[in-house]
């Protein structure tokens, strides 16, 4: 194997978890059944929402895009099967929040009729920019868990050179398998995806890093690579170590480059992609698929038949529970994500979206220890990825000193979430920062807010100013014109010989000045000829 | 179905401060055990004294404080903090000095700074310093190790000698206290003796074995290897005992090469008084040490050297009470100077500046 020749280097701390993931990944993905209704969030992805494009009533084809980007950093939603749309409102959505969103009913027909799809058989007849113009009109969004348009950050601008693209199968949470599952049965197509967003950044190489407790996905990937020759795409086996899978970790643990803290990977010639979002690039140009599907995990000791699903985005997770067997008696906690940065859900009748990796179910009773003050033991500092002081952080957090705590990095946590598994004393670290964070934005927008209204005031003082300035010029013009008057009248009456002078002085002056112009001119025409 | 809600991280974990604490609790057990073998009864009752004292002080405050006092009274630290102090007094001190030295621990150093996690001075250490100042003369009725020739002390009779202030008939107190090793040192030194005679005097010389102190080099031995195994399991920071023991090590031996009659020797440094405990279960207190792993090696250092200098040149013959509370007031400071550089910043940034930019906007 080519992997062992890689030289691979480490990140500052974090922690080996048990990783839970052999439970789900006993049998193939399932494909999950075309539901009744799908309840489409028209805000799926980081950045603005799409225009709706549809009306209650509208029939619509599996396919159909139901919004358009109307903003750079966005993601049209597309029907994920056909049907009718009932109803335009809001509905509850997964979210930390959750609040309510406007999402897009629709009443499936079962006929699961596509829409006309325009596939691309060969790749290089598109421009990168045109099969980014696909890939944004087909909805993909980051398929890690973030949801950032793929569209946008696969255009890292003219600047930037891209050397190396590195697909992330890390997969590095507790108890989601859906990449590995990806990883394992969509060999082939991933590797389409990755070439396909190797031509369209023109990197030189592309990585495809998975965790070393994945041997079946990266045998799958490898056989591929030997069966089509292929030179520039390699499979790189790497520690399991949690979270190894965070961009910037990922990039440390392959290349020992770090991601500037106010940078992008692309700054240092890197791209990185989710597998399932690779995968979803290939479908969305060699088949034109947009994006209405994706592959989620539902695992965890609460459910009775864990396994990797393929669902149509929209789809109620109640439907998903229920086709894994459902929950067992003792199921108290439902968790989109992993174990260690997901969020708790309190209600599963909710649509699955684009950023829904895995629907955990756990049952282990909440005993929740009492939370004892920091004893600055420190713990939580040697296993921060990082490398910040989460223990200062917390301090400051908890003061709400939000000046300081910008000092101490605050924006470059990453929420992993390690600092409070060793946490003796039990304090949801990553709380206090998310609160910290949220208010300094919040602050940050009022801060906004005032200097607008500020400039405001400021020009509505400087107009004012300029106003009185001119009503004070034109007084004092009106004044002089005033005394002007006077004064000429008052020459009038004394009548001066000095007005018969001049006409004849600049009479001699104009024909003494016609003189001179025309001995320069011929002196001109002499020296150009002689050239 | 309805679920609970919860901050992520998901996954239930097993450590707790009161773990934390029992585990510190257990490894002292080793060479606790050594000193009342070698020293007799007075450790174990001045344990279980100040203990009781600790626990009551502590709910008590709890309950003046109104904090709920069932997850702080079963944290282990008080109990923890009376074992510290009472492993650092005489063995025969009067339970009065016990309970005034705890008392002033637990009431004035933790609570009144606001308790656990918010005290910057270490508990016992304060309780220390404050009967070693108060009460110099009890501070001196250590009992002579267990050695032929010198008296051993029953249970009953250490009893009567600790609650009842009174000796035994047959006793006096010159007869069964005497004074440690690195006191005799100090006051032999000042005799102008040399190291050489101190050690190997007639009278006082069975009191050095064969690398520092007798007894306590097997203290210091017990607790050195229960320590490390803290260190190795990672309960307490290993750069803390290893900063204290490097410093003190540097220094001994550079000024014992410079003059051997008149420094002692490295190995007496590390195995007389309470330098192993002091390294891996005082210095490692967690609360009032530095935090950034720098500043924990500085940490350290900077009280291997403080008890370098008091021993050699204080008033003091141990000074690790001092040390540590001298590198206590520094902590916030090393902490500061020491800061890590976060992942994707530059070294230039450090220490972290208050950003100017700010200005131009």
């Amino acid at each position: 194997m080519t992997r062992s020749s890689r030289q691979l280097w480490h990140f500052h701390g974090g922690l080996k978890l048990e990783s839970n993931k052999a439970i789900s990944t006993q049998s193939p993905i399932v494909k999950a059944r075309l539901p009744k209704r799908l309840i489409l969030p028209v805000q799926q992805h980081i950045g603005e929402a799409g225009a709706l494009l549809v009306k209650k009533g509208d029939k619509v084809l599996k396919g159909q895009a139901i919004t358009q980007s109307t903003e750079y950093v966005s993601a049209p939603v597309h029907a994920s099967s056909s049907g009718t749309v009932i109803d335009i409102d809001e509905y509850p959505a997964p979210h930390p929040s959750g609040l309510n969103t406007l999402c897009v009913v629709i009443e499936t027909d079962g006929e699961d009729k596509w829409t006309e799809l325009q596939p691309t058989h060969y790749i290089n007849t598109k421009s990168p920019a045109e099969l980014r113009q696909l890939i944004r009109k087909a909805g993909i969004v980051g398929l890690g868990g973030a949801a950032f348009p793929t569209a946008v950050k696969v255009n890292p601008g003219p600047q930037a050179h891209i050397e190396t693209l590195i697909i992330n199968g890390a997969e590095c949470e507790p108890y989601i398998s859906c990449d590995d599952m990806l990883m394992r049965e969509y060999a082939t197509e991933l590797i389409s995806g990755c070439g396909i967003i190797q031509y369209m950044v023109s990197a030189t190489h592309c990585l495809i890093t998975v965790e070393d407790n994945k041997p079946e996905a990266i045998k799958a990937i490898q056989a591929v690579i030997n069966e089509q020759a292929l030179h520039t795409i390699e499979v790189v086996s790497i520690p399991t170590i949690y979270p190894t899978g965070g961009e910037k970790q990922l990039i440390k643990v392959l290349t020992q480059k770090e991601v500037p803290s106010d940078g992008f990977p692309s700054d240092i010639g890197l791209l990185v992609q989710n597998v399932g979002t690779a995968v979803a690039v290939h479908k969305a140009i060699v088949l034109g698929e947009p994006l209405i599907s994706r592959i989620v995990t539902v695992t965890g000791e609460g459910v009775k038949q864990p396994q990797n699903m393929e669902v149509l985005i929209g789809t109620s997770m109640s439907e998903l529970i229920e086709q894994s067997g459902g929950y067992h008696d003792d199921a108290c906690k439902l968790i989109m994500g992993g174990p260690m940065m997901g969020f708790t859900l309190q209600t599963d009748h909710l649509p699955v979206i684009k950023g829904c990796n895995c629907l955990l179910v756990e049952n282990t009773p909440e005993e929740t220890p009492a939370t004892m003050p920091c004893i600055r033991c420190g713990a939580c500092a040697s296993v921060c990825p990082a490398q910040l002081l989460p223990q200062q952080l917390f301090w400051m957090a908890s003061s709400k000193n939000f000046e300081l705590v910008q000092d101490y990095h605050l924006f470059d946590c990453i929420e992993c979430g390690c600092c409070a598994q060793v946490c003796p004393s039990q304090i949801p670290l990553v709380q206090y920062y998310r609160f910290a964070k949220t208010e300094i934005w919040s602050q940050e927008r009022d801060r906004i807010k005032s200097d607008h209204a500020r400039v405001r005031h400021d020009f509505r003082q400087a107009r004012l100013e300029l106003e009185k300035k001119e009503r004070a010029e034109k007084l004092r013009k009106k004044k002089e014109l005033l005394e002007k008057k006077k004064i000429a009248e008052a020459a009038a009456k004394n009548d001066t010989p000095e007005t018969e002078i001049d006409p004849k002085k600049a009479a001699i002056e104009a024909a003494m000045k016609r003189v001179q112009d025309k001995k320069a001119a011929k002196q001109n025409n002499n020296t150009s000829s002689d050239e | 179905m309805q679920f609970k809600t919860a901050s992520s991280p998901h996954i239930p974990q097993q450590n707790s401060v009161q773990g934390l604490m029992f585990k510190v609790l257990l490894a002292m057990v080793p060479g606790t055990i050594a000193m009342i073998v070698f020293f007799g009864w007075g450790v174990l009752i001045n344990i279980i004294l100040a203990s009781v004292v600790a626990l009551s002080a502590e709910a008590l405050m709890l309950w003046i404080r109104k904090r709920p006092i069932k997850p702080y009274i079963t944290d282990g630290s008080a109990i923890l903090t009376a074992c510290l102090l009472v492993l650092a007094l005489p063995q025969l001190a009067p339970w009065w000095l016990t309970v005034i030295g705890t008392l002033f621990a637990i009431i004035v150093a933790k609570h009144l700074y606001g308790g656990l996690g918010f005290n910057p001075f270490n508990p016992a250490m304060v309780g220390y310093i404050v009967v070693i100042i108060s009460f110099p003369k009890e501070m001196t009725q250590w009992v002579p190790p267990l050695l032929e020739g010198y008296t051993q002390l029953t249970f009953t009779e250490t009893l009567s000698i600790i609650f009842g202030g009174d000796l035994p008939l047959a006793y006096t107190w010159d007869a069964i206290t005497m004074a440690t090793p690195l006191d005799t040192v100090k006051t032999q030194l000042g005799l102008e003796l040399s190291i050489n005679e101190i050690e190997n005097h007639k009278e006082y010389g069975g009191i050095f074995g064969s690398v520092g102190g007798f007894g306590w080099e097997w203290v210091n031995g017990l607790f050195l290897a229960t320590g490390c195994y803290l260190a190795v399991k990672g309960i307490i920071d290993w750069r803390i005992p290893a900063g204290l023991i490097a410093a003190l090590l540097v220094l001994s031996n550079t000024f014992a090469l410079y003059d051997y009659a008149s420094f002692t020797p490295p190995t007496f440094h590390l195995f007389s008084g309470g330098i192993m405990l002091a390294a891996f279960f005082i210095a490692t207190d967690p609360v009032t040490a530095a935090t950034t792993t720098k500043g924990r090696w500085l940490y350290g250092a900077g009280i291997g050297v403080f008890i370098f200098i008091i021993r050699t040149w204080g008033a003091y013959p141990d000074g690790i009470a001092f040390a540590v509370i001298l590198m206590n007031m520094a902590a916030p400071l090393l902490d500061y100077y020491t800061m890590p550089r976060a992942f994707g910043h530059s070294w230039t940034e450090f220490p972290h500046h208050h950003k100017t930019d700010d200005d131009d906007e």
